[in-house]
Formats: structure tokens, C-alpha cells, sequence
């Protein structure tokens, strides 16, 4: 009984890593220094720029590279917080009992009215844009999701009777927790924060093309997006590459997740 | 030897809704009791006091003993000293009853581990001998599958394996045909009824139904909204009972029968 991987997991896997690939490339190299200016203003792509160069003359390769590892970043941080704080709360959350559960659900319903770009415009309003800020904000809108995502994972795995029935076995609540609730919830978990991750990606775009972001000189896709806005007419490829390397990043982690779901479900897993 | 022993046992909501009201009996090995009662009458719930699984918004009062412990008040630890090894439960839906994720032979396996303290190939041996005991056709396929490869008979047995396996001195089979196939319905009560004797078990068989309970049980109580109405042998309950409602439910059950008997089929 092989496991058959579902498309959607290789074609997302695939998009993820050409971003993957190009953000760790740009530790090592990169085609020109992101503050170079020597080429010509608003250049066409061409072999020496592949995605032209921007009104400063700085290459939108390089920049966009930087944007890889910068949309990386913020995904992968943002959704370890928001994963770390939301999982410790969500489990809080949903073993507890009577009023303290009323008390739990209608905090975590609240903290999801909260608005997060909000919040993140107080963070850089109390700290300064920076890259660090727009991860914290966002990892905080995600630990909002994730929390409530797991208390009602494992609310509904508690009222299933295999748990009952193990505890009719004699089975005691940590062995429980451990044997039937975790490896219940973690598969829909995972494919949550897969789903996030992406979502992060996107949130930290936006908030550097507001300039609540990534600070200059390095480039965030968003603060691309944002730069090439004035001249979209006349150069559309500034705006486009950042704009199709997000689509293919969302994407991307969007068929990851579908796929993971797919994969690590044995009810929906389909037999080779 | 009484093994349980229950008196007086009322279960209420925290509003103070009475689901149970005053309910005794007693059970002793190699005796079966059989509870029956339509949906709602509270008999679900005496199972899941007997082990001290009453859901937290439910309150339990008087006393059930299962041997020397008084369930009712007991701390989390006494209760799992006797969950499983005292008495086991089989449930109604097989399906849910079993954790979707896991393959069956694992979850027979740690039932093993605990109760039996073996270990590695001996436990895949255990295993195998437990499923055979329950009659399964395939055991080395089955012990591979999830629950949901394997059919819902499969599936039933495979919780009364994983019941027996903890080798509990009474058995609470909690409407376990009602899920079943009419014809799996019979073998699975011919099964539980053969295991049942063969190590002597106490049976407590919990059911809507009076033509299940009249085929596997000594004695039964009919409850109805959490209240007894009438207990008995089968025999007499069937021939003779007293009170209106176990009439109602003698003659529905007994319509079905005629049914079939005299053609009387649509």
C-alpha cells in the first residue's frame, strides 16, 4: 500500500521552491548589488537585466530575489509565532471545562474582530518599520487563527467516542491526549499553517507597500509593487515579476496545503 | 460474587433535570442483564456511570460498586484502575469508536501492552489470536487496515476484541447490533453470547430493541424516562408483563414477527 502523492502537492511544492531557490540564492549571489544604479532608468528586460531595472536604475532581478528571501522570512517567522502562540492557546483553550470554555471561546472570537493592519500600524508607530515588526504583527494575526483553529480541532476530536471508548480502556488523559488527540489535529494543523504561511507572505507584502514593512534599501515584493506603481504604463514588468513571484508564492502554498491534507489523510488518501 | 452492584443511581443535569431516577440492580459472573428503554430513557447513561464516564454537566448520586470501589465520588485514578480491567465497554457505532487514525492493529496493540505487559513479537501474536477469536476472516489484513477499510461487522468485532483484550470481569455492550446489518446483527450477538459464557463474563446489554435482548440476556429491566417500569426474566417479561408500556413494546416487536410469519408483507 504505497502512498500515492496527490498533483497538487508536487505542483505546489514545485512553485514554492523556485521562490525557495531563488531567496537562497540570493544569500550567495546575486546579479548586481540591490543598491547598484548603475543601469540605464526604467530599462526593458533584457539578458543583462532580466526583469529590466527600475526608475533609480537598480535591477528588479536582484531586488526581486531579495523580495524571495524577505516574503520567505516573514512567512516562515510570522507563522512559527502565530503557530507556537496559537497552539499553546488553542489546546488551553480546548481542554477547558464549563465557564472557563465560555470564557476562552469568546476571547479568541473577539481577538479575530481585531483588526491586524491596525495593530500593525500601532507596532511600527511604537517601534519603527522594520521587518521584524511586520513579522510580530503578522504572527499575532496568525496565532488569532491557529488558536481558534485548534480549540475547536480538538473540542471535536474529545467528543468522538473512540476517546471515550479509549478512556472506558483505562487509558489516562495524558496517554490520550498524546495516542488520539494530537495525531488528529496536527495533519488539519499543518495544512492550516501551510495556508498561513502563504498568508504572511501576502500580509508582509501589503504592509511594505504601505511602508509598514521592509525598510530601504532592501526590497520587499510589496515595497517592488509599491515603487513601480507610478511608472506601471510605461515599465509594467516592475510591477508584474513581484506581483506573478507573490501569485506564485500564495499559490503555491495554497496547493501545498491541499495537497498535505489529501496526503495525510487516510480516509481521503487514495490507493495505489 | 457480586461484581457490580448499583443502588439507588440517579443522574441529573447541573439544573437539576433528572435523566435517571433511582435505578438498582446487581450483577454477579456468568449473569445477563439486559436494559431496555427508547431513545432518551436514560439507559446509555447508567453505562457510562457504571465507569465513572458521565460527562462533565452530568451529576451522578447514590452508589454503584464495582467490586470494592464506590464509583460514584471516585478520583480519576481509581476509575482507571477498573476502566478496562474491571469492565469494558462496547459501543454502538463502531465506526466512531474507533480512532480513525490509527490501524487497527495498533490500537489492539496498546491494549495488549497495558493489560497483558507483552511485548514486541508477542504482541503482534496477541493480536492475531484476538481477532481470530472474534471470528474475522482476514486477521493479517485486518490487523493492517484502518477502520475505515474493513466493514462495519469487521469493525464491531474489532471492538469487542479490543473490549476483551483488557480481560474485564463485565462487559457493557451498549447497543452494539443497532449500526449492524440485520443478518451481521445475529452473528454479532451469537459471538458476544459465546464469549460471554465461555469466560464467564457479567453481562450488562444495553438495547431498544426486545427481540436482541430476549436472545442474549437472563434478566431485563425496562426503563422509560430515566425511570424502571418493570424487570424480569426474558421469559416472563415477554409472556407476561405487567406494566402497559413493556406490553406496547412486546406487541410492536411482535408485529414485525407476524409480518414475516404469515406473509402479511407489502
Amino acid at each position: 500500500m504505497r502512498r500515492r502523492i496527490p498533483h497538487s502537492l508536487t505542483a505546489g511544492t514545485i512553485l514554492v521552491a523556485v521562490i525557495v531557490l531563488l531567496a537562497v540564492a540570493s544569500w550567495f549571489w546575486l546579479p548586481f548589488p540591490i543598491d547598484d544604479m548603475s543601469g540605464g532608468r526604467l530599462e526593458a528586460p533584457s539578458w543583462h537585466h532580466l526583469f529590466g531595472t527600475d526608475k533609480l536604475g537598480r535591477d528588479l532581478f536582484a531586488r526581486s530575489m531579495i523580495g524571495a528571501r524577505i516574503a520567505l522570512e516573514a512567512g516562515f517567522f510570522a507563522s512559527l509565532i502565530g503557530g507556537l502562540v496559537g497552539v499553546t492557546l488553542g489546546l488551553l483553550a480546548g481542554f477547558a471545562q464549563r465557564w472557563w470554555d465560555s470564557i476562552a471561546a469568546s476571547l479568541l472570537d473577539s481577538l479575530i474582530a481585531f483588526p491586524t493592519l491596525l495593530v500593525a500600524m500601532l507596532l511600527v508607530a511604537a517601534w519603527s518599520a522594520s521587518l521584524t515588526t511586520a513579522i510580530v504583527a503578522i504572527g499575532f494575526a496568525i496565532a488569532t487563527v491557529i488558536a481558534r483553529v485548534t480549540r475547536l480541532l480538538i473540542k471535536r476530536v474529545l467528543n468522538q467516542d473512540f476517546i471515550l471508548a479509549s478512556r472506558a480502556s483505562g487509558s489516562s488523559w495524558p496517554r490520550i491526549i498524546v495516542l488520539h488527540v494530537l495525531p488528529n489535529i496536527w495533519p488539519t494543523l499543518l495544512v492550516a499553517l501551510a495556508l498561513q504561511f502563504g498568508l504572511a507572505s501576502l500580509s508582509e507584502a501589503s504592509l511594505s507597500y504601505l511602508g509598514l514593512g521592509t525598510p530601504p534599501p532592501n526590497a520587499s515584493w510589496g515595497s517592488l509593487l509599491q515603487e513601480a506603481q507610478a511608472t506601471v504604463t510605461t515599465a509594467p514588468v516592475g510591477a508584474i515579476a513581484p506581483g506573478l513571484l507573490l501569485v506564485a508564492l500564495v499559490v503555491g502554498t495554497n496547493l501545498v496545503a491541499d495537497g498535505l491534507r489529501e496526503y495525510l489523510d487516510p480516509t481521503l488518501r487514495r490507493q495505489s | 460474587m457480586t461484581l457490580l452492584q448499583v443502588d439507588a443511581l440517579s443522574i441529573a443535569t447541573r439544573a437539576g433535570a433528572p435523566l435517571v431516577d433511582g435505578l438498582s440492580f446487581s450483577l454477579n459472573a456468568g449473569e445477563r442483564l439486559g436494559i431496555i428503554g427508547e431513545s432518551g430513557s436514560g439507559k446509555s447513561l447508567t453505562s457510562l456511570a457504571v465507569c465513572g464516564l458521565l460527562p462533565a454537566d452530568l451529576t451522578a448520586t447514590g452508589s454503584v460498586h464495582v467490586g470494592d470501589l464506590e464509583v460514584i465520588g471516585a478520583r480519576e485514578s481509581e476509575l482507571i484502575a477498573i476502566r478496562g480491567s474491571r469492565v469494558g465497554i462496547v459501543f454502538q457505532e463502531p465506526l466512531t469508536a474507533l480512532d480513525p487514525l490509527m490501524r487497527i492493529g495498533r490500537q489492539l496493540a496498546i491494549v495488549l501492552r497495558r493489560f497483558r505487559g507483552l511485548r514486541g513479537a508477542a504482541i503482534d501474536d496477541a493480536a492475531l489470536a484476538a481477532l481470530e477469536e472474534v471470528h474475522i476472516r482476514a486477521p493479517k489484513r485486518v490487523l493492517r487496515a484502518f477502520p475505515h477499510e474493513i466493514s462495519g461487522g469487521e469493525r464491531q468485532r474489532v471492538a469487542i476484541a479490543l473490549a476483551l483484550a483488557s480481560g474485564p470481569e463485565i462487559l457493557i455492550a451498549d447497543e452494539p447490533t443497532t449500526a449492524l446489518d440485520v443478518t451481521v446483527q445475529a452473528e454479532v450477538l451469537d459471538l458476544l453470547d459465546a464469549l460471554v459464557a465461555e469466560r464467564n463474563m457479567a453481562l450488562l446489554f444495553i438495547t431498544h430493541d426486545i427481540a436482541v435482548v430476549s436472545r442474549i440476556a437472563d434478566n431485563v429491566i425496562v426503563m422509560r424516562s430515566g425511570v424502571e417500569v418493570e424487570r424480569g426474566t426474558v421469559r416472563g417479561i415477554v409472556h407476561g408483563a405487567a406494566d402497559a408500556y413493556t406490553r406496547d413494546l412486546i406487541a410492536s416487536a411482535r408485529e414485525f414477527d407476524d409480518a414475516l410469519a404469515f406473509g402479511d408483507i407489502r
